[in-house]
């Protein structure tokens, strides 16, 4: 039951998503140019730490702009409509499937396109990828539940920022550890306790967003 | 005597000010004096644990029975805890001072510290942006809820993983291990006791002055 309504919410979404090109369109370029001045302020970055730390600075503020609209968006009678036909943890549920998938496709095109401006240093692209991955999955769990917050909210942008950008803090921090050490090649094994943090601070995000979502949800 | 506690808070807090200056303590290489902090610092943070645990509580209650009274309790424990945290931070940094030569240095526990306060602080911040009441109280314990959990990580878990300057943290003893004497636990533990009680006082104070500003309201 469950599962089907998170499957046609999920559906909704990309369809929205793709009647309305200019919101993925607009992220897209944000990514690109915010790359583009970084190439034309920085040329190439040789310094591992330096090219790792602008990286994870340029997708924090791309998933923050790519998130927030996914409630802020919604008009109220579309929010109302929801309410009526589907239990609101399968809306966000699936609402975070989305952002994860979004957010995970832009930061594959971010990798990209970064390691072609500002030159690609990564040596183990494998894990690079793995803390990519993580990351997006941690990035729009946290930004989903805020943006559902501020959303309720007067002044939605300029909080969007401040509640996230502590929370997002500790995530932050463990991947910019982890995806160094990707950047510099080291062995697995130094790694594996900040992937299981990582793993485990996605786990306890997102089962709160879970629990916490049915709360706000009711107006 | 029903404010036998209010009695005890100011007992315990003032046998804390003057024990916590004047009683002997182990004379430790570079610590020094400086170890009396433990009764101010530590404690105010335990303090600072307990109340906004506290809030965390009325918050869950507030989500279960939406009794407003609840998240006016919310609402001033965390701004007690708050003020204990600024606290505990100041007597933190002072001491950083005399111990590590720097007011504040790039650490993990200390870093954590200061974006719990940052978490608590937006907490705050989003109270004042909603108008609507009930909306206001079930979107703010959310929040709340949600700011604990990330305190726990920021200051339980986050420093022990990595390395840290702070006592107790990355690998480094803490004052319990073996500088802890039976005298300074005759100080420490009232401490704990007299900050949290003082905490609460100050909380009930505020939720009082909280319903009778609400009675004039609508009496009127």
């Amino acid at each position: 039951m469950l599962f089907k309504q998170v499957k046609h919410l999920f559906i909704k979404e990309i369809t929205f998503e793709l009647r309305q090109k200019y919101a993925i369109n607009g992220i897209l370029l944000y990514v690109v140019s915010t790359i583009f001045i970084s190439y034309l302020s920085f040329k190439k970055i040789l310094n591992p730490s330096v090219w790792n730390a602008l990286f994870w600075i340029i997708l924090l503020f791309a998933s923050v702009n790519a998130i927030t609209k996914s409630f802020v968006q919604e008009t109220k009678g579309r929010m109302l409509y929801l309410y009526t036909i589907a239990s609101p943890r399968a809306v966000i549920l699936a609402k975070i499937l989305y952002n994860s998938f979004l957010m995970i496709s832009l930061s594959l095109a971010c990798f990209v396109f970064y390691s072609l401006f500002i030159g690609g240093l990564v040596q183990d692209i494998t894990l690079f990828l793995i803390v990519l991955l993580l990351g997006s999955i941690g990035f729009s769990s946290v930004l989903t539940l805020v943006s559902a917050i501020a959303s309720k909210t007067n002044n939605n942008f300029s909080l969007m920022a401040i509640l996230s950008f502590p929370i997002m803090i500790p995530l932050l921090m463990t991947l910019i550890k982890v995806s160094k050490n990707a950047v510099d090649g080291i062995d697995w094994s130094v790694s594996y306790n900040y992937l299981l943090v990582l793993f485990l601070l996605n786990v306890i995000v997102f089962m709160l967003s879970y629990l916490l979502f049915p709360y706000l949800w009711k107006d | 005597m029903k404010n036998w506690w209010k009695i005890l808070a100011v007992v315990l807090v003032l046998y804390t000010i003057v024990a916590g200056f004047l009683a002997p303590v182990p004379h430790l290489a570079i610590l020094n004096e400086t170890i009396r902090n433990l009764y101010f610092h530590v404690t105010m943070w335990f303090g600072m644990m307990i109340i906004l645990c506290v809030s965390l509580i009325y918050s869950i209650r507030f989500l279960n029975k939406s009794n407003m009274q609840d998240d006016a309790v919310a609402y001033r424990a965390a701004n007690v805890g708050i003020l204990l945290g600024l606290l505990g931070l100041a007597t933190g940094s002072v001491w950083a001072r005399f111990t590590w030569g720097a007011w504040w240095v790039g650490d993990t526990k200390l870093n954590g510290a200061a974006i719990t306060l940052l978490i608590y602080l937006a907490y705050i911040v989003l109270r004042r942006s909603i108008d609507e009441e009930q909306k206001r109280a079930r979107i703010s314990a959310v929040y709340n809820i949600f700011a604990y959990v990330m305190l726990l990580v920021f200051l339980m878990i986050v420093p022990r993983m990595t390395d840290s300057l702070h006592p107790g943290n990355g690998g480094n003893p803490g004052f319990g291990g073996y500088d802890l004497d039976n005298k300074m636990r005759m100080v420490f533990y009232p401490a704990i006791i007299g900050w949290t009680l003082l905490a609460v006082w100050i909380m009930s104070l505020n939720v009082r002055l909280h319903k009778l500003k609400r009675k004039i309201i609508f009496n009127e």
